[in-house]
């Protein structure tokens, strides 16, 4: 049984990366980009964001949110702070 | 480390004086300090120049041992991964892999980790491995780490992978003592030989195995300090605040146009008074004719608006490499990647955007901070339509000439308005021509994604502020100065030749293949409401923007900035006038400029490219805001 959010007692699934706000913190649950969804290769996007450190089980806390549309936004991933588009962060699920 | 597996498999030790030196890789990922290593390591031998075809800029220099060992130290570009995305990387993999041609395989890899942030360096070691070369782990920043109460036990690290474990930094005062007593040794026993390569593309599961490898690694070799490094984070409460940080962007963007315009002044004055002066010098020493016109005003002119750049790059540059080394860079790209991503650029291309207010040469040059290979060449090619410092004499002599000097709207001064339309018309264009771009030639790709580390902050290293500026300088100069140069001796031909006649009553210039030109062109320029004067001057003009004020007051043949101005309010209409003004803001009239494109893009096609879409807009721009004027009874 996983730890239920703190916030949201109802809801024990995970949110996408790219929909939390400013002082979300959380763990990182899993990377899955959707093939097709960005134009962007699935799998070369998983490598990307597992090489940056968006690992399962990683702390994730977002810091920054840009100034113009809260986008892109500043994660700190484990103890390495990260900049990246929300359509990106979308691949991201964290509790 | 096997040794190597059959006795007539020497090792490549440095017996035979004729064998080629030894030869070393850095490879480390962006941001872990790895140039600064190399400028610590090999100091003022470094050659800087590109791979062949590729505008990768290829960094080798000598590293000589305390015991006089010396060895060829080759800085690839910084990677995070084997799996090469941009040109950059796949630099770094060819090299490392030999399947680059006409380069050489390294015979060692010092591979660089930040040791305050070792995850992803463990991770690429773990993928060097793999290739089959000598490997030396370089621990780089260990004095910061340090500071900050991490230790790294990096014996244990070392029996763990393998592989030699070295702490070191670039920045103290033998830093390097480490490295070079391990190294040396090495050198001396001579290297293994190389085994063969069973580096294969990472899946995403081998990506997750080697993720946490890195994981354990670091969890049992690495202590935390009790409390986390909280100084950068500080900063970027303040520098990433959403109405904070932008205000602080522009602040320092602003004292950057100041250095810039303002700083650089005086020492473009200097340049342009001693170029002046030795040829005003030739001129008095050598006897009045060809000779005397080819030096002073073909070679000694050239080269002096060639040189008069310099200082704007320079300044530019310093700023540019501080933020860079500081840290500030990646907050830029992260504050303003909304924005610019609308026109369809990436947020790294603001800055290098923004250095072409003073002059498009920086800001092309800074270009490469931008690691996707479209959104650089994109960049590339609007920069030179950012309102460059070079317009300036002109838009000036014009809106002197044209615009009547009165207030409106309540106390504005009607030039100034006028002015800061053409800045505004510049930037306008700018995000315009990337979007439609973008629409034409790449509606089917989404944007390159933003995704980089923003780097703890760090105190510059002026050492390397200092090479780094040398550097540019030296590219400027040598291979844009060549090109530039040459240029000049064309525009200085065709401006002379043929010569006046003999009792000739009007200018020189109007005898020369210049005026051939200019009346053969005046046809075609006639819509834009320009007549021949102007078409003879826009010949010397296309060498640089500002040379067409002086092109002017030698085909009217006056002197004096108000006589230009005089005779230019009797000879022309409004209509001609502000069509001038709508063709500056956009004709690719800068031969310096396209000589860094062809540089910069790595081919002469996108410099041709930018040369006709440039020159389209420019004939568009002027013959509708001159037919326009005729219609409104201004032509």
């Amino acid at each position: 049984m996983k730890a239920s959010p703190i916030e949201n007692e109802t809801c024990k699934c995970a949110l996408p990366l790219g929909q939390c706000r400013r002082g979300f913190r959380g763990t990182l649950v899993s990377v899955c980009p959707l093939a097709g969804n960005d134009g962007y290769d699935a799998d070369e996007l998983e490598l990307r964001l597992l090489e940056l450190g968006f690992i399962e089980g990683a702390s994730v806390h977002i810091l920054h949110e840009g100034p113009f549309g809260h986008d892109p936004i500043a994660v700190r991933v484990n103890d390495t702070t990260v900049a990246l588009r929300r359509a990106e962060a979308m691949a991201i699920l964290a509790e | 480390m096997t040794s190597a597996p059959a006795i007539n498999q020497p090792k490549a030790a440095q017996t035979d004086p004729d064998a080629q030196p030894i030869e070393a890789a850095l490879v480390g990922a962006p941001n872990c300090g790895k140039t600064a290593l190399f400028n610590a390591m090999t100091g003022a031998t470094q050659k800087v120049g590109n791979y062949s075809g590729v505008t990768v800029e290829r960094k080798v220099g000598v590293a000589t041992t305390p015991a006089g060992r010396k060895f060829a130290l080759i800085d690839l570009p910084g990677t995070h991964s084997l799996r090469a995305r941009s040109p950059d990387e796949e630099v770094t993999r060819d090299v490392l892999l030999g399947q680059r041609p006409g380069e050489r395989v390294p015979d060692m890899i010092l591979a660089v980790g930040d040791a305050t942030n070792l995850r992803g360096a463990l991770r690429l070691v773990s993928e060097l491995k793999k290739i089959g070369l000598p490997i030396v782990m370089i621990l780089n920043m260990i004095d910061i780490a340090r500071h900050r109460g991490l230790q790294i036990d990096h014996v244990a690290l070392s029996e763990e992978l393998g592989i030699p474990v070295i702490p070191a930094t670039a920045v103290r005062r033998g830093g390097l003592d480490e490295l070079w007593s391990a190294v040396d040794p090495m050198l001396e026993a001579g290297l293994d030989a190389p085994q063969p390569s069973s580096w294969a593309v990472p899946s995403t599961h081998d990506m997750r195995v080697s993720m946490r490898e890195a994981e354990r690694l670091v969890k049992t070799h690495v202590i935390q300090p009790p409390e986390p490094d909280t100084v950068s984070a500080k900063i970027d409460r303040v520098v990433l605040h959403p109405i904070a940080g932008p205000i602080i962007l522009l602040a320092i963007l602003f004292v950057m146009f100041q250095a810039v315009f303002s700083w650089a002044a005086p020492f473009m004055d200097a340049i342009d008074w001693a170029f002046t002066s030795v040829g005003a010098a030739v001129t008095q020493l050598l006897p009045d004719g060809l000779i005397q016109s080819f030096i002073a005003d073909g070679l000694i002119a050239g080269i002096g608006s060639v040189i008069i750049f310099l200082p704007q790059i320079l300044f530019t540059f310093l700023f540019i490499l501080l933020l860079e080394d500081f840290g500030y860079m990646a907050r830029a790209a992260f504050l303003m990647d909304r924005i610019m991503g609308r026109a369809g650029l990436n947020g790294r291309a603001f800055i290098p955007l923004l250095s072409s207010f003073a002059c498009a040469i920086p800001g092309i040059m800074a270009a490469r901070v931008i690691d996707n290979k479209r959104d650089r060449l994109t960049t590339i090619l609007v920069a030179p339509l950012m309102t460059c410092s070079a317009r300036i004499p002109v838009y000036t002599l014009i809106i002197a000439a044209f615009i009547p000097n009165t207030k409106v709207l309540g106390g504005l001064s009607l030039q100034g308005l006028v002015m800061f339309g053409l800045y505004a018309a510049g930037v306008f264009s700018v995000l315009a021509v990337a979007f439609v771009a973008r629409y034409l030639f790449a509606r089917e790709e989404r944007s390159a994604p933003l995704m980089l580390d923003l780097p703890d902050y760090k105190t510059p290293i002026l050492r390397n502020i200092a090479l780094g500026l040398y550097q540019r300088a030296r590219v400027f100069l040598r291979r844009a100065g060549t090109v530039i140069f040459w240029a000049m001796v064309v525009i200085w031909f065709l401006s002379t030749f043929p010569m006046a006649p003999e009792g000739a009553t009007e200018p020189a210039i109007n005898y020369s293949f210049a005026a051939i030109i200019g009346h053969f062109v005046a046809p075609i320029l006639h819509p834009l409401g320009f007549d021949w004067h102007i078409a003879v001057a826009l010949v010397p003009g296309m060498a640089a923007r500002e040379v067409a004020v002086a092109g002017l007051a030698t085909v009217y043949a006056v002197g004096g900035e108000n006589g230009l101005i005089h005779t230019l309010s009797d000879q022309w209409s409004l209509g001609t006038a502000l069509a001038l003004l709508a063709w500056y803001i956009f004709a690719p009239q800068c031969i310096s400029t396209l000589a860094v494109i062809r540089r910069e893009a790595g081919s002469a096609k996108w410099m041709w490219v930018a040369v006709v879409y440039m020159f389209a807009l420019a004939y568009l721009a002027a013959f509708a805001t001159y037919q326009i004027s005729a219609l409104l009874g201004a032509g």
